[in-house]
């Protein structure tokens, strides 16, 4: 009986903790509903008329069908080539049992240590110098980040799987691309899937970097159209608001499509 | 397959390649750049350790400094607390432990900017209608003094992150036995003697994990900085990262930007080494 009654008040506890968290986003969304001159008389309730004005506007001011596409664009290529890559070089790296690999292995893990900031001066410079500071260079770069995690992850999971089946499938004729592609890369999948979605949720929020690479306009990302968009809106929180709701969206729905994943890819990451 | 082999190769080559480029020239170019007078173009002269020396006078970069360890440290507690006492709720046989876990995690898949954005407009609206509302003056003037800046920093990434760090204490939770916690309860042993002796040392390695990972996350936060308070009033809630970006790309001083960058690099390499140190150890001892 007691145990019963300490599970509701646990319960409690934690509907009351829910609302809190999600207190800022009914906050956004309600004001980004009001007119301007409601948001000054009553924050706190719901609008008196519902307006989508605000969101119209916002739409147009983010140009938000090109800068989603630019986000999608530069998320997805990047993920896809941080998979393939990265897995590619796991698999290079645990087969080959070498001094090299060895040195190799230990050189992209200790590029995790080293923090964005200390390498971003020169890296913009010489990107500069060639001509590269563009989505391209931006995607290369985003490997050159990312790459590091992944491969650490992918290598761990490739000592779980038997040399045996590298051989056997030799035996039959594959060459070392077939073997990767055909049969390594497919039993990779569900750490695929951890290191895509460990690296496309920096990816899609990242703002200094692509702030620093795409200035050109219609390029811009999300987070860097956003925080142009913010910085003309400050006085003007309907449209701020409104434009910070759609923005959301699309990370909204991918987490509720694919919230078991997402969560057990953190999960999986972080404790590695 | 062999070193010799053109495959082992060809499989390196992309990462490499990015690397390299990417990461270990601009970390060299920026090592030798911090000891020259280099404005971003031109060939740079060679200066020593005036930089360095600089910046051990620099009133700007010492007080960023300092507010960065202040943030860092409250973060880290807070982060910590929360998160734990997340990961008990939700890992507590109650119905609603899944859409609690989806909820409490939910912020953190958006980024920080849009997140600073978020409560900027609650500091400053919200609180301000509260503070209308109810009288009290606690609620009025946030982000516009120093203390409410750094206290709204912390709101923000503790509301962040806290969830992420559930995530890992989770993880070790559902790692401990279900009948050492009965047999436990047997012997007599009350909820918190059962959280005390068994849960907790079993729980303990994530705590490491966890404290770590608040310390490096919170020692180079930019976006929310950049986002909520933009360093205001005064600068006085710049944090490192930020300092760094601004004397580079607003001053124009790249040079001495990198000399900062160095600073930065040697104490999260440091900072992250002794964890790597700390984890092997208790490997050795298990």
């Amino acid at each position: 009986m007691r145990d019963k009654w300490k599970l509701w008040l646990i319960g409690f506890i934690g509907f009351i903790l829910a609302i809190l968290w999600l207190t800022p986003f009914y906050l956004m969304i309600v004001n980004a509903f009001k007119m301007k001159r409601d948001i000054f008389a009553d924050t706190l309730g719901l609008p008196e008329t519902w307006t989508f004005e605000n969101f119209i506007q916002a739409f147009e001011q983010l140009d938000f069908l090109r800068t989603l596409f630019n986000s999608l664009l530069i998320s997805g290529v990047s993920v896809v080539i941080i998979i393939i890559f990265s897995a590619m070089a796991a698999y290079a790296l645990s087969r080959n049992k070498s001094k090299i690999s060895s040195l190799l292995f230990f050189v992209f893990v200790a590029a995790m240590l080293i923090p964005f900031q200390s390498v971003m001066i020169p890296l913009v410079a010489q990107f500069g110098k060639l001509g590269m500071l563009n989505k391209a260079g931006l995607i290369f770069m985003y490997l050159g980040f990312g790459c590091s995690l992944s491969i650490f992850l992918y290598h761990g999971t490739l000592k779980g799987i038997p040399i045996s089946l590298d051989e056997a499938a030799k035996i039959d004729g594959a060459n070392r691309f077939q073997v990767f592609w055909y049969i390594i890369f497919p039993l990779l999948k569900p750490m695929s899937i951890t290191v895509g979605i460990l690296n496309v949720i920096w990816i899609w929020n990242d703002y200094l970097l692509p702030s620093l690479v795409i200035g050109g306009a219609g390029s811009e990302t999300i987070p860097l159209k956003l925080f142009f968009f913010f910085g003309q809106y400050t006085k003007q929180w309907h449209l701020a608001l409104a434009g910070l709701t759609l923005s959301i969206i699309p990370v909204i729905i991918a987490y509720f499509f694919a919230q078991r994943q997402i969560i057990k890819g953190i999960a999986d990451g972080a404790v590695k | 397959m062999r070193n010799r082999d053109a495959a082992y190769w060809l499989f390196l080559t992309p990462v490499l390649a990015a690397l390299i480029l990417v990461v270990i020239i601009p970390l060299i170019y920026g090592f030798y750049y911090s000891f020259t007078n280099w404005n971003g173009l031109g060939t740079p002269d060679f200066i020593g350790l005036k930089h360095y020396l600089d910046l051990f006078t620099d009133k700007g970069f010492l007080d960023t400094f300092w507010f960065t360890i202040k943030f860092s440290v409250a973060a880290i507690v807070v982060i910590n607390i929360i998160g734990l006492s997340l990961a008990l709720i939700v890992t507590s046989k109650i119905k609603s432990s899944n859409i609690l876990r989806t909820v409490f995690f939910m912020p953190n898949l958006i980024g920080g900017l849009i997140l600073g954005f978020i409560w900027q407009f609650i500091f400053i609206k919200v609180f301000g209608a509260i503070g209308d509302l109810t009288g009290i003056e606690a609620f009025n003037g946030w982000l516009s003094t120093t203390d409410t800046g750094f206290w709204g920093l912390i709101i923000l990434t503790s509301w962040q992150m806290a969830g992420y760090i559930m995530i890992i204490y989770i993880a070790y939770l559902q790692a401990v036995p279900e009948d050492l916690i009965e047999a436990a309860k047997i012997d007599g042993a009350n909820s918190f003697q059962r959280f005390r002796h068994i849960t907790f040392p079993l729980v303990a390695p994530a705590f490491t994990v966890s404290l770590f990972l608040t310390l490096s996350h919170s020692f180079k936060i930019y976006d929310q900085n950049l986002s909520l308070t933009n360093g205001a009033p005064y600068n006085s809630t710049e944090m490192v990262a930020m300092n760094i970006v601004k004397s580079a790309f607003t001053e124009n001083d790249m040079a001495y930007a990198q000399a900062k960058a160095v600073i930065f690099f040697v104490i999260v390499a440091v900072v992250s080494l002794t964890q790597v140190y700390i984890n092997k150890k208790r490997e050795v001892e298990l």
